[in-house]
């Protein structure tokens, strides 16, 4: 495959190499002359300097014949204009671009890009992952239909432990899916399961419900 | 009507007491909170000091309400990217961009922005005066 990539900093430079390496053509288009010579003396002629956000300079590394873009630059504009011409004016049919803010994720897929990577929510998620004091866990997010799934656990000192699902005032819009006891099976919660300790429990909510079940749950 | 400007430069400043002048409801965002040094002492809209490509920060400058909302940063992505939040996430009926680019500019009109370069709209203006 053809692939074009957009910034030749730290990603774009191990993205290169590691799709090199796969056998692809690669070439990266960066802003800077001096990245750009060091690229090119460690892997070959493959970095023209240019800006990549310019209709001219892809033009002239013949983004008409690409099988994909990716835009990896530090700046989540210019990573997404990348995307939006070489998608619009030469017809790339796929295109990547890196987002540094996770609220961009939405933005840009309803902004005709086809896959984002934002390298914040994947630290994020793997911290969450990996902390299991954290109360809440985003599990899947649905945000164009405003719902997520999470997983809450609950810790030893919240005021819900011993209550049933009935007193604890739930808010509106949110569901409790699945109770993962600590030493027992999982159960399938109704209005008369009790809350105990360290209680996994998977959740539906709608987005704006989310720290409100938290802080219900928990009971802090 | 209800306007929002991102960007307090020279004309983003110009622009918002012009259009304040003739008492339209005016939301100014800049990053950079000596960019309000710009406006007159009597401006009467709101300078509000944000990131216009942040969804937050345009809710907390009314877009949700406005009638029109202007492009006017020195960058071409930021303006673009504001843009089409603007256009596309929070509907607003009249979306203006500046992209200094002209083929930026010529590619985002096709896709329903409406964007003008000054780097055209000036080159064209002084040919004119040299060729009388």
């Amino acid at each position: 495959m053809y692939i074009i990539i957009v910034g030749g900093g730290r990603v774009g430079y191990y993205l290169a190499r590691a799709l090199l390496n796969e056998g692809h053509e690669i070439l990266i288009v960066e802003k800077n002359a001096h990245f750009c010579d060091i690229i090119n003396e460690e892997m070959g002629s493959v970095c023209v300097t240019g800006d990549g956000c310019e209709a001219a300079t892809l033009a002239e590394v013949g983004t008409g014949r690409a099988d994909m873009l990716v835009a990896v630059t530090g700046d989540d504009e210019d990573n997404l204009v990348a995307c939006q011409i070489a998608k619009h004016k030469f017809n790339v049919p796929r295109t990547i671009a890196r987002i540094r803010n996770p609220k961009n994720v939405a933005i840009f897929k309803k902004l005709g890009i086809d896959v984002t990577v934002s390298t914040t929510s994947i630290i994020l998620e793997a911290i969450e992952k990996e902390v299991p004091t954290h109360p809440l866990t985003h599990l899947l997010t649905r945000s164009d239909k405003g719902l997520e799934i999470v997983e809450v656990r609950i810790p030893p000192d919240s005021k819900t432990i011993g209550k049933s699902i009935k007193k604890v005032a739930l808010p509106e819009g949110t569901k409790l899916a699945l109770i993962i006891p600590r030493d027992r099976k999982p159960v399938i919660p109704n209005p008369h399961t009790i809350i105990r300790e360290g209680d996994q429990i998977i959740a539906l909510t709608a987005l704006e419900r989310e720290e409100e079940l938290r802080a219900k749950l928990t009971g802090i | 009507m209800k306007i929002v400007i991102m960007g307090c430069g020279r004309v983003g400043a110009q622009l918002a007491t012009l259009l304040e002048q003739d008492s339209h409801e005016i939301t100014i965002l800049d990053i950079d909170a000596h960019s309000f040094q710009r406006l007159p002492p009597d401006f009467r809209g709101t300078a509000l000091l944000g990131n216009g490509m942040d969804e937050e920060v345009l809710r907390r400058a009314g877009i949700e309400e406005a009638d029109v909302f202007v492009a006017m940063t020195q960058g071409d992505n930021r303006n673009v990217m504001a843009a089409q939040i603007a256009k596309h996430i929070f509907n607003v009926p009249r979306v203006i961009s500046r992209i200094y680019d002209p083929l930026r500019q010529e590619l985002y009109n096709t896709l329903d922005i409406e964007a003008f370069s000054p780097t055209t709209i000036f080159a064209e203006l002084v040919k004119k005066k040299i060729e009388g």
